[in-house]
């Protein structure tokens, strides 16, 4: 057998993929012109699948400061914060998140992927228990495969199935680290905060919720749905990415337990591996200070996911549970949904395909996610070409309901 | 997942009342049975992941509602060390029985 033998089953599902000698994943954004638009085959494509919430990867003060560190600092660490040291920029941004969040401290990681791999791996260990969400992200089921603890999973956003795994476990002396998201990646709905955190703190467990996807969006002052849910204080840890509503890239945990900062030696993630670029932490630095600064872009990007949301479910989509930055288009099979896809962006609108492994309970999804910087125009243009695919595909449940009759 | 984990399986006991084990292996056989990819029977030496048109998200779905129907926790880790439908089914006896 090769070595890529055991890959078989996947060259032939990705050929399948192929339209007309297109690859979904051959796509090439020849220039990108903004944080809601790109030049993709000689076309103006609006982007809908950037994650770019607040649209800060052109806010010209972002792009100042990474110029400007990046003349005084030049372009990259070399090397991991153990070997070569900190910037004081490294310092100053973790002072800035740990402030923002109200908690005493905080660790930035070269990505978030890294910071959920590291972070919580090294949290919990043999005869702890991790107990997560079923619908987490990879990054957090690979933080299992790096740890000695025993992994327990709880059905989606259930706090009565939480309950009841955490009460089977309340006769083991082991730490139990509960883990949830603010706002799931793919379906764009919200955890039942409040009551996970009262569920976990009952039973004597730690709770980490990931706000990759709610930093910026939800919460008074944008500090996710841990803020929005009231329970801040509550938490024990909050992870969390530059790379979405900030607008770079980089990951960062922050908490209030008096020994956090000896994880800085115990998390393989952090030591071995180059820190972020003076660039990207003053990029991030700045994107901060306009969240904190312009609570306008929360509004503006809530009005535009509900223009979306109402405007697709109006037409006959089936989507996500919720309201969100996110708006999953729940899709028959994995052959429509490129299908689909593809015509999407033959009308000039870049969605995220999204297929299993990376989407739950193996459906398959167009998945589009929303910015503070698209405008209305670009909205309604996206419902209307969604409006034209959906129809040519037959997938507005008018059209179904018509068929039945 | 890791191979040295502090979770083992164990070998199928002898003191299980069969009628207990029967049971559940039933149970289980039904739970995959939408998952048959021809007219062969779901038996004890059926191996999920291979034998069946089953994914491993399928089965950790599966696993949750077990825990659920016998009241115990199945971690992860052992759940990636079973491969046949017997050895779910002593699994949930070893761990129903307090081992
Ligand atoms: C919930 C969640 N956590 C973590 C990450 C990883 O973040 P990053 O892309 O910054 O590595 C992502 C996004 O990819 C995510 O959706």
């Amino acid at each position: 057998m090769g070595l890529f033998d055991r890959h078989a089953g996947t060259i032939a599902r990705s050929r399948a993929m192929l339209v007309d000698g297109f690859h979904p994943l051959s796509v090439r954004m020849d220039r990108v012109l903004s944080p809601t638009e790109a030049l993709i085959g000689g076309r103006h494509t609006i982007l809908l699948g950037t994650n770019n919430y607040f649209g800060l990867t052109f806010d010209q003060s972002c792009i100042d400061a990474a110029v400007e560190a990046t003349r005084l600092e030049g372009t990259g660490t070399t090397g991991s914060r153990i070997a070569n040291g900190s910037y004081g920029d490294h310092l100053d941004l973790e002072t800035e998140m740990a402030e923002f969040f109200g908690m005493k401290h905080c660790m930035v990681f070269t990505t978030g992927y890294q910071a959920n791999l590291g972070f919580i791996s090294s949290l919990v260990g043999e005869g702890d228990f991790l107990v997560l969400d079923a619908d987490s992200h990879a990054s957090i089921y690979d933080a299992c495969k790096h740890t000695q603890a025993t992994i327990i999973r709880f059905k989606h956003n259930d706090p009565a199935s939480l309950e009841a795994r955490l009460r089977r476990l309340d006769k083991e002396p082991g730490n139990k680290l509960v883990v949830v998201e603010g706002i799931y990646s793919m379906m764009g709905d919200t955890a039942p905060l409040k009551a996970f955190v009262e569920i976990t703190k009952r039973h004597g467990g730690y709770i980490l919720v990931d706000e990759a996807h709610s930093l910026g969006a939800l919460g008074e002052g944008g500090r996710g749905l841990v803020e929005a849910a009231g329970v801040l204080d509550q938490v024990d840890f909050v992870v969390g990415t530059f790379s979405k509503t900030l607008g770079a890239i980089g990951g960062f945990a922050v908490s209030n337990h008096d020994d956090f900062d000896i994880l800085r030696v115990m998390t393989r993630a952090y030591m071995f591996t180059a820190s972020l670029p003076p660039s990207i932490v003053a990029s991030v630095r700045a994107a901060l200070k306009v969240v904190r600064a312009r609570p306008d872009l929360r509004v503006r990007l809530w009005e535009n996911v509900a223009t979306l949301y109402d405007g697709l479910a109006a037409l006959g989509f089936r989507l996500g549970p919720e309201h969100g930055p996110v708006v999953a288009v729940h899709m028959p099979n994995e052959q429509t949904t490129i299908g689909c896809w593809r015509a999407l962006l033959e009308e000039g609108v870049y969605v995220n395909l999204a297929v299993p492994p990376a989407t739950p309970s193996g459906g398959s999804l167009l998945r589009c996610s929303l910015s503070a910087a698209h405008d209305r125009a670009q909205i309604d243009k996206v419902v209307a070409a969604f409006g034209r695919v959906g129809e040519r595909f037959g997938l507005l449940d008018r059209q179904k309901v018509a068929a039945i009759d | 997942m890791r191979a040295s984990h502090n979770l083992k399986i164990v070998e199928p006991m002898d003191d299980v009342a069969t009628d207990d084990r029967l049971e559940v292996l039933e149970d289980i056989r039904g739970r995959l049975e939408p998952y048959r990819t021809d007219d062969r029977a779901i038996v004890g030496g059926t191996v999920i992941t291979k034998d069946l048109n089953i994914d491993s998200l399928a089965v950790m779905d599966m696993v949750m509602e077990i825990e659920d129907r016998y009241d115990i926790s199945i971690p992860l880790n052992v759940v990636s060390e079973i491969h046949t439908v017997d050895e779910l089914t002593d699994t949930v006896l070893r761990i129903r029985g307090g081992h």
